[in-house]
């Protein structure tokens, strides 16, 4: 059967790492291309590579470490940030990516998801979601802009409909949680899990290595993100998945 | 030397630069004339399998990877391109595939015997289980985890195919093969150091060339 997936997130910002790992003896602690094999010597099921560059030129810098990534790595990476049509998944994916992250854009146009799946394959396409608890709605509402614009969509008919337009999987955040470090936010993840069919990433809370027998065992997720847990050595990946592994849960 | 089949579907880019990180020569191309002058094929693939086949018949591939498989040559399928090896498969009706293997891709139901529903595609790190562990692809290697992405699953009733198998709901063939055509329905490309050893076996069994099979 499947394994759970942990998967370490990386922050780009013009072709740098920013909150790197600070604790490990490389060379350059900035660059991308060694970050990424560090942590798949230590058993990272997968990497994401958010591209957090506000210019044109750090935009451009990023396909240059998404080919880099892609000529050293053996394991699958996501890029996300800033993709915006057909022709930036183009472009990521050509350079070796193995999927697209899309978030704002979905929101803005849905119709991108369907027309990326539908070229690319639905294997390829990941849609981001920053959901954040909401009284009014009894439920969790959608952010875009990276959580600073409030959309009209509730988690689960966004997720519903995210799948329906060919997403392949879900990256789930939950704002409430995200930096928090008292562990992943178990209802969110659940609803949203419960709600689709396709493999469901949570994201946003991780303290502790214990923090994700819980994600795993009780909300089912099928994989989970963190990043300042790793960067920071508060523990490893290979430390996750050892204690993982002694409390059953099935991992690589 | 590799020939790598470029037929417009897959992502080319990560088979090529795995192969350079083992340090076996290759090259892509979509001449049968330029691909012949190979002496291992690998055919690579992501997408549907009808689509690849009118590709492949577009692009007068497909004779030629015949009169390669029957002249004893080494061929590797990897993910849509280890299904294309088969006989045919169920999506969008029935399209015929190359039939060097029997057996045809169904789509993974989503119930389990059980009644229990899962999720599809069958998508992450799953383990491998040996069927044959003397098969030149599983040389110096061990029972580990391999990186699947498929919707569509292999169903066959001969045994002998199977070099190894994974389990997801059901029996997944993950690497199949008969002589001197092999396939893997996961990514090598992307499994870490058990699918580069499987790759650079792929690489030795091009190597030795094809006599041992004829």
């Amino acid at each position: 059967m499947l394994t759970k997936r942990i998967i370490p997130c990386l922050d780009v910002k013009e072709g740098r790492v920013v909150k790197g790992v600070q604790f490990v003896d490389l060379r350059d602690a900035g660059d991308p291309v060694e970050l990424a094999a560090f942590y798949d010597e230590q058993g990272a099921d997968e990497l994401v590579f958010l591209d957090i560059s506000a210019s044109h030129e750090g935009r451009k810098t990023m396909v240059e470490v998404v080919r880099e990534v892609a000529g050293k790595l053996a394991i699958p990476f996501t890029v996300g940030g800033g993709i915006n049509a057909l022709d930036d998944m183009r472009t990521i994916l050509r350079a070796g990516a193995d999927k697209v992250s899309l978030n704002t854009a979905a929101v803005k146009r849905p119709e991108l998801i369907t027309e990326g799946s539908d070229y690319f394959g639905s294997q390829c396409i990941v849609v981001a979601i920053d959901a954040k608890y909401d009284d009014e709605l009894g439920s969790w509402r959608i952010y875009t802009h990276g959580g600073r614009k409030p959309t009209d969509w509730e988690v689960t008919d966004w997720a519903k409909e995210v799948v329906k337009r060919g997403a392949g999987e879900i990256l789930l955040t939950s704002m409430d949680q995200d930096g928090a470090k008292t562990g992943f936010d178990l209802a969110l993840t659940k609803k949203v899990n419960e709600a689709v069919s396709v493999p469901v990433i949570a994201s946003g809370g991780a303290g502790a290595k214990q923090d994700f027998v819980g994600v795993f065992e009780d909300a089912q997720a099928d994989a989970a993100l963190a990043a300042s847990i790793f960067h920071y050595k508060e523990t490893s990946v290979e430390e996750v998945k050892s204690y993982l592994r002694e409390k059953g849960v099935r991992v690589r | 030397m590799i020939g790598i089949i470029d037929y417009g579907m897959g992502n080319l880019h990560s088979v090529s630069k795995a192969l350079e990180r083992l340090d076996l020569s290759y090259f892509l191309s979509e001449a049968p004339a330029e691909l012949a002058k190979a002496e291992g094929l690998i055919l690579p693939g992501v997408g549907s399998f009808k689509d690849a086949m009118t590709l492949l018949k577009e692009k007068e591939q497909e004779a030629f990877i015949k009169m390669w498989v029957r002249d004893g040559k080494p061929l590797l399928g990897i993910c849509l391109g280890m299904q294309l090896l088969f006989e045919g498969s169920e999506e969008n009706g029935s399209t015929e595939g190359l039939g060097f293997l029997p057996g045809y891709a169904k789509r993974f139901t989503g119930e389990a015997e059980s009644g229990e529903n899962y999720k599809v595609p069958h998508m992450g790190w799953n383990k491998l289980m040996f069927q044959q562990p003397d098969h030149p692809l599983l040389q110096n290697t061990e029972e580990g985890h391999v990186y699947f992405v498929h919707s569509y699953v292999i169903d066959t009733k001969e045994e002998d195919v199977l070099i190894a198998t994974s389990d997801y709901y059901r029996e997944v063939p993950a690497v199949v093969g008969h002589k001197n055509v092999m396939g893997t329905q996961f990514h090598p490309e992307k499994s870490s150091q058990l699918g580069m050893k499987m790759l650079e076996n792929f690489g030795k069994v091009v190597a030795e060339g094809s006599k041992k099979y004829e």
